[in-house]
């Protein structure tokens, strides 16, 4: 049984959001805050090792279901909300000592963190479609005063908007989830069942699939929302740019992947119904929209922080659309991507934070010389920059390269797009980091030393994968794609 | 063929939500707008009561209460002390077109109940009509935020389509299992609070809850 492993990895946060909610204020809490996430991250290897050795199961009354593809997703989270927090340590001490911050924002910041976490991990770890949907919108609802923890007139804008934006999303994806229970209804009977997952995923060829049709185009739009997928992004790089720079690693890195979760166990249960390719070309039309919009937008972007995000709109984009092709090969590699992406993305925000309290501005012409002020955020910015570029050796190469090739062979026709949409994008960040990185600088040095061990952690995991993908993580990642399908 | 009488009177609520819902698009004052939206929450409360009574699903009867304590008594009164104390209780907003807004409610209407026509074949249930109305209070709601300048208009919108989904959950479907509707209701309350604290600190930050002051981030300018 994982009883034990799913308690741990979700009682760790929330009693990490109650005691930070008591003790915030302490001198030690950003210690406890890396203790609690560490505790989770311990949790989630534990539960990793239990599912990967016996296979999918359900846990309390089937309420929670773990199969190979979530807890890949749930250890990803809690290595990220870890090293986050390691990196939170000393950059919001530094945002304090420059006055940015008060103690009882670090106060609201912490217990946030936490819980913030825990609405992940249990939106990820639910079998039931309606739970999903309550973890999200609590996802939500823990971010939006982070975003807004400035309580700068931009920040609160943004905050706003995210609020709005992501409010108005969400109550389209629980019409999605009425509609959902509508046609379970009707199979599996009146009460507790009929949403849960499981029972779903052994009746969904006979649900009803015009209903399924209708309640799969609102969950894709309330959820992709929430993902950030053209054109429904407009909060996405509003709330990365204004909110603290960990606040924007952990919305790119991880709540981007758990919206995109909600989604694929949808189409599971749609394209199994239908019998049909109908959820999969809806994910890759909209996949394929982000990826192309989001790369124009990458030029035009002046501050460095917004347009990190566009780069996040760019690969969630790309994951939807290998999810959409669908197949053995595609899901695999979009499981890749998605991995690399998290901590690719996470590691630039780790070091584009510090980089932007040295030079005191997030427009990128103010930020110049990073190599000389500091060797080790400017190689950080600069690598972390080359790998989500996709450039081999690092590990996004090949995860794009999969993604690339599937596509050639199945969709010859998106191949072109794609791989222009991808160098626009390389021409754009590539010419707007390297000025940040050499050239004379004006940048100042901290008054505490920064957190670089994360983000050079999470490049070299990257740059290992790339090389080398052991067999055990491989064969995992596989029975995953084969669940989906 | 004759409807049975409990049928018939969940007909009736529904006609008068979408009538509310009208009836909130157009409300210009923002304290009239929150005894309409406490109205509308009455309105679902009752016909939460009359389905759980017709087909004796004794959860619903939870969620009747639960409605009825939330939305018509929490909510209103939350409001009622937030605009109170942000001093907008005789706020006006001037900017709406209302007889454009009212034409563009009925074009959402009509499409909501043709999106909905299919599935409303499907039912067998007693409130087989029930979805399209749900699903036109969702959008008339959804354009009420649209066309809003204010924050509290904006949020009041917000809420009400929370009120649109829940009739679609409670009357059409019967009710989502009832833990489920907790973890939504419990949503709906704590973003509610949320809202609350960002109407005092965007009132500390504009001087005023009028959000034309917060279109300043865009791409070319930042």
């Amino acid at each position: 049984m994982i009883d034990l492993q799913l308690t741990a990895l979700l009682l760790a946060p929330l009693l990490g959001g109650l005691l930070l909610a008591l003790f915030g204020s302490r001198r030690w809490a950003a210690e406890l805050n890396s203790l609690m996430s560490f505790c989770t991250f311990a949790a989630s290897v534990a539960l990793t090792i239990r599912v990967i050795d016996s296979g999918p199961q359900v846990a309390f009354n089937e309420q929670f279901f773990i199969d190979q593809f979530n807890v890949f997703l749930v250890a990803l989270t809690a290595f990220v909300a870890f090293t986050t927090s390691l990196f939170s340590r000393p950059y919001m001490r530094i945002e304090q000592h420059h006055g940015k911050l008060t103690t009882s924002m670090l106060h609201l910041y912490y217990s946030m963190y936490q819980l913030f976490t825990f609405a992940m991990l249990v939106a990820l770890t639910t079998n039931n479609m309606g739970i999903i949907w309550v973890a999200m919108e609590a996802a939500t609802l823990t971010t939006v005063l982070l975003v807004s923890l400035y309580r700068t007139p931009a920040s609160l804008e943004a905050a706003w908007k995210y609020f709005i934006l992501c409010g108005v999303g969400i109550a389209l994806a629980l019409f999605g989830t009425i509609l959902l229970y509508f046609a379970a209804e009707r199979v599996l009977g009146q009460g507790g069942t009929a949403l849960l997952w499981t029972h779903l995923n052994e009746v969904k060829g006979e649900l009803e699939p015009t209903v399924l049709k209708l309640a799969f185009i609102f969950l894709l739009v309330g959820y992709g929302t929430k993902i950030g997928l053209v054109p429904l992004h407009s909060w996405l790089p509003d709330a990365h740019a204004e909110g603290p720079t960990p606040v924007s690693a952990v919305l790119s890195g991880l709540l981007l992947n758990v919206a995109l979760c909600a989604v694929m166990r949808s189409k599971v249960l749609v394209d199994g119904s239908l019998g049909t390719h109908f959820a999969g070309n809806l994910m890759m039309g909209f996949g394929l929209l982000s990826v192309v919009v989001a790369a124009l937008f990458l030029s035009r972007q002046k501050d460095i922080k917004r347009m990190f995000a566009y780069s996040s709109i760019e690969h969630m984009g790309l994951i939807t659309f290998a999810f959409g092709m669908g197949g053995k090969v595609a899901t695999f590699a979009a499981m890749l991507h998605m991995t690399m992406h998290s901590l690719t993305k996470s590691a630039i925000f780790f070091a584009v934070g510090h980089a932007v309290q040295k030079s005191g501005t997030q427009q990128m012409e103010n930020i110049r010389g990073m190599l000389q002020i500091s060797p080790t955020v400017g190689w950080g910015l600069m690598l972390g920059t080359f790998a989500i570029l996709g450039m081999p050796p690092f590990g996004v190469f090949a995860s794009e390269f999969l993604i690339i090739t599937t596509a050639m062979h199945d969709y010859p026709w998106t191949t072109p797009i794609l791989l222009i949409a991808l160098g626009i994008a390389f021409a754009a960040i590539f010419g707007k980091v390297q000025p940040i990185v050499f050239g004379e600088t004006t940048a100042k040095p901290l008054p505490h030393s920064p957190a670089l061990i994360p983000v050079f952690a999470h490049l070299l995991l990257v740059l290992i994968l790339g090389l080398y993908m052991p067999p055990y993580l491989a064969n995992w990642y596989r029975q995953a794609a084969v669940l989906l399908g | 063929m004759s409807i049975p009488f409990t049928t018939q009177i969940i007909y009736l609520l529904a006609s008068i939500l979408l009538l509310v819902a009208f009836a909130m698009l157009s409300q210009r004052r923002i304290l009239s707008l929150i005894n309409l939206f406490a109205w509308q929450g009455l309105v679902l409360s009752v016909s939460t009561f009359v389905v759980a009574y017709s087909t004796a699903q004794h959860h619903l009867y939870y969620s009747a209460v639960l409605t009825l304590l939330l939305k018509v008594l929490v909510l209103p009164w939350l409001l009622h002390r937030l605009i109170r104390k942000l001093n907008v209780k005789w706020d006006v907003e001037t900017l709406i077109n209302i007889p454009t807004t009212m034409l563009v409610g009925i074009a959402l209407v009509i499409f909501a109940f043709n999106l909905a026509a299919p599935i409303s074949q499907l039912s067998e249930s007693i409130t087989r009509g029930l979805i399209g109305i749900a699903l036109a209070s969702v959008l008339l709601s959804l354009l009420m935020m649209i066309t809003r300048r204010k924050a509290v208009p904006q949020v009041v919108g917000f809420l009400a389509m929370e009120n649109g989904l829940f009739f679609a959950a409670t009357s059409a479907t019967h009710g989502m299992p009832l833990v489920v509707e907790l973890g939504i209701a419990l949503d709906v309350l704590v973003g509610t609070f949320i809202f609350g604290i960002f109407f005092f600190q965007l009132r500390e930050t504009f001087d005023s809850l009028d959000i034309t002051h917060m279109e300043k981030l865009k791409d070319d300018n930042s």
